[in-house]
């Protein structure tokens, strides 16, 4: 009786161990900057949507703000303790939180930054992110192809995100420049470019309150600026705000990067002439698909032929489009939009 | 105090000497300027900002000295004005509110959510976003009056709540400057501009919005009920010394939950000027509001302690941040430099404050 009953209580742990090791057996973290802003909403349902598909355990952490870096690298550690196979993180502050990647790393797990590239980019095992730069650079060419020859007069002013140049800002500014055909200077730095056309930069911390005020402080350095580039399209909405209260909403083109539902409709409203649309959710979904890989034979996810990263796309959205510059209308743009 | 305290004939012997009621050492510029801010606690910011109007004026001509420029810092200002009278309220008390920006910014959500989520008429929306405000404010009031808890944590644990409240119950979602505009705009109505000496183009001269125009009437009604009313007295006492204010007859729980539901129902205010200024209803806003209204109360010589300071003096405090701002920014200066100047006023504001302090030590 009693070898009976040993006999039961250990298979019984035996197959609780069994069973523990196969729900451990495939987990993976999502961490990202907030858990309220719609594009990491939208990031993680495609985690979850993918992780449910593949059978993998998702565990999602966030940071209370943008920026919040403390609490991206407790949940680094939560996930290495966890034993999780992977994580996909938006990092807040992309260079100091190369260490805490480089110890999940260590301890076997599989890195991948989503959206935003760290610093290095390498210090992840693999970036799925929209191509910043060229997000930029179509914005660029239908701005400077909307204008045709006033382009060579125009007055420009760049509505960046931070002053810490965050990458993702830098990328887009410098992408939007290199399209609209402006020299410059230093690719990795926003403002040291000396064309006349740029009115200046000013930063918007990515919101409208912000996109106002950066706004009117260039429009009080030169009140003929005729072309506006945002960082984001909450900073776009801000900028028509202040260009509509000295009635010149009208004679100015906006443009802007990130392809959310509201942003959308602003272009279908004409408060912004086109914006680059990114995807989220293809992001998250991919990125949980090449942990599924890597957990069953460690495979490691693979660059896009040409970039250092895994592009997962943009797309110009406008409804006047520009020749040569590829662009999806309005409508197209409102399926796949987020938020 | 020096030497030998035990010889107190000689110190008599001495004083009787020197005459009783005079004060021959005090004398001079110096304390007549003391005492002058002394009594009027606002000269010393206003001081701070004609100067710096001045300083910008001749350094940048009339890029920033035109009116347009001028009333441009009174539009980019009015949000943190109206949150720093607010503020200005718990100080006087010697209190402080770290809830306030979340308060406005979710009150303005809740003015945007009610009209378009839940088809309230706009006019309610707006009137349950100033409730809301008031009723958080009264929370605020009744912990650290009746429960007596410490102001500073009782506001730092309201910020929170607040905010995350903000984010859950708005999902986050901006209400669009269009929807507003053509199906609520009420709540745009504190944006609404208007302008004087533009040209025929409607470009330049003087530009006010309806929102400056409230920040200036708050202040004015502010300063109205503190200078003139029982209430006011009242908070000044309470601020100064509670026990001796409650000795004295007042009644210092009411009196401080009424001043935090004063400051929560400006903050909802502020909210609704919020949605003027941005067109939107976004509840990322006002993130900072709480820092800055305390820098625009410190920068106008408001005493953090309590009991001292003129509620006109964050209306200076406001202005000169503004000002700095722009004029920092028009003369192509790294956004840092600005941050690194109001550091040094914040600093530089207690130090005068401490030493007006000793005119009445």
């Amino acid at each position: 009786m009693k070898k009976l009953l040993v006999g039961t209580a250990l298979a019984a742990i035996t197959s609780a161990g069994a069973a523990m090791a196969d729900s451990h057996g495939v987990s993976a973290c999502l961490i990202t900057k907030t858990d309220t802003n719609p594009f990491f909403v939208k990031m993680r349902e495609g985690a979850e949507a993918a992780a449910a598909e593949a059978g993998i355990t998702l565990r999602s952490y966030a940071g209370q703000v943008d920026g919040d870096h403390e609490t991206q690298v407790a949940a680094i550690e939560t996930c290495i303790a966890d034993g999780a196979s992977g994580i996909l993180l938006t990092p807040s502050d992309t260079s100091s939180i190369v260490g805490a990647v480089q110890q999940a790393r260590d301890a076997g797990l599989l890195v991948i930054a989503l959206d935003t590239p760290l610093d290095p980019i390498d210090a992840a095992d693999a970036t799925f992110a929209t191509d910043n730069f060229l997000a930029g650079e179509l914005i660029g060419q239908w701005a400077a192809a909307q204008l045709g020859d006033d382009a060579a007069n125009a007055r420009i002013a760049l509505l960046d995100l931070a002053v810490s140049q965050p990458t993702v800002g830098v990328l887009r500014d410098q992408g939007f420049l290199q399209g609209f055909g402006i020299d410059l200077a230093d690719p990795n730095v926003n403002g040291d470019e000396d064309d006349p056309r740029i009115v200046g930069n000013d930063v918007t911390a990515g919101n409208e309150e912000g996109g106002r005020k950066a706004m009117e402080n260039l429009l009080a350095v030169d009140p003929s600026i005729n072309v506006v580039y945002t960082i984001n399209e909450p900073a776009a909405a801000g900028a028509y705000e202040a260009l509509k209260s000295i009635g010149r909403e009208n004679d100015v083109l906006i443009v802007s990067v990130d392809g959310g539902c509201p942003g959308v409709q602003n272009v279908a409203d004409g408060v912004i002439g086109a914006t680059s649309q990114q995807y989220p959710l293809r992001m998250a979904s991919l990125g949980i698909k090449a942990i599924a890989a890597y957990a069953a034979d460690g495979t490691l996810p693979e660059n896009t032929p040409g970039k250092d990263f895994f592009d997962t796309g943009v797309a110009l959205v406008t409804d006047k489009p520009a020749e040569g510059v590829d662009s999806i209308s309005v409508a197209e743009g409102k399926d796949l939009c987020w938020g | 105090m020096s030497g030998n305290a035990d010889d107190y004939e000689a110190v008599v012997k001495a004083s009787a000497t020197e005459g009783v009621a005079e004060f021959e050492g005090r004398k001079g510029v110096l304390v007549h300027i003391q005492h002058a801010l002394h009594v009027n606690p606002a000269l010393v910011p206003l001081f701070v900002l004609v100067m710096s109007i001045i300083l910008f004026g001749l350094l940048l001509g009339s890029k920033f000295f035109s009116p347009f420029a001028l009333t441009l810092i009174l539009q980019q200002v009015q949000i943190v004005g109206i949150v720093a009278a607010a503020q200005s309220l718990v100080i006087l008390t010697a209190g402080i509110d770290l809830s306030v920006g979340a308060i406005a910014v979710l009150s303005s959500v809740i003015m945007g959510q009610f009209t378009f989520r839940y088809g309230i008429p706009v006019e309610i929306a707006v009137i349950c976003g100033l409730a809301f405000g008031t009723a958080i404010g009264s929370i605020n009031g009744w912990l650290v009056a009746v429960m007596k808890l410490p102001p500073f944590i009782v506001t730092l644990g309201m910020w929170q709540i607040v905010l995350a409240a903000n984010f859950l119950y708005s999902r986050n979602a901006t209400i669009r400057s269009q929807e507003i505009e053509a199906e609520a705009p009420l709540l745009q109505f504190l944006g609404t501009t208007f302008k004087i000496g533009a040209d025929a183009d409607g470009r330049g001269g003087a530009t006010f919005t309806y929102g400056v125009i409230a920040m200036v009437l708050i202040f004015a009604l502010l300063f109205y009920v503190l200078s003139q009313t029982a209430w006011g007295r009242h908070l000044y006492a309470v601020g100064d010394d509670p026990e001796a204010a409650q000795l004295s007859g007042v009644n210092v729980k009411a009196t401080l939950i009424s001043v935090y539901a004063a400051t929560g129902f400006i903050c909802a205010i502020a909210g609704w000027a919020l949605i003027g200024r941005i067109g939107s209803v976004s509840p990322t806003s006002g993130q900072l509001l709480n820092i800055e209204s305390i820098t625009a109360v410190v920068i106008g010589g408001i005493s953090l302690f309590g009991g001292r300071g003129s509620i006109l003096g964050p209306l200076f405090g406001a202005l000169i941040v503004g000002v700095f701002t722009l004029g920092l920014r028009l003369a192509g200066a790294d956004a840092q430099w600005t941050y690194l100047l109001i550091g040094a006023l914040i600093i530089g504001a207690v130090a005068v404050d401490q030493w007006i302090r000793k005119v009445s030590a």
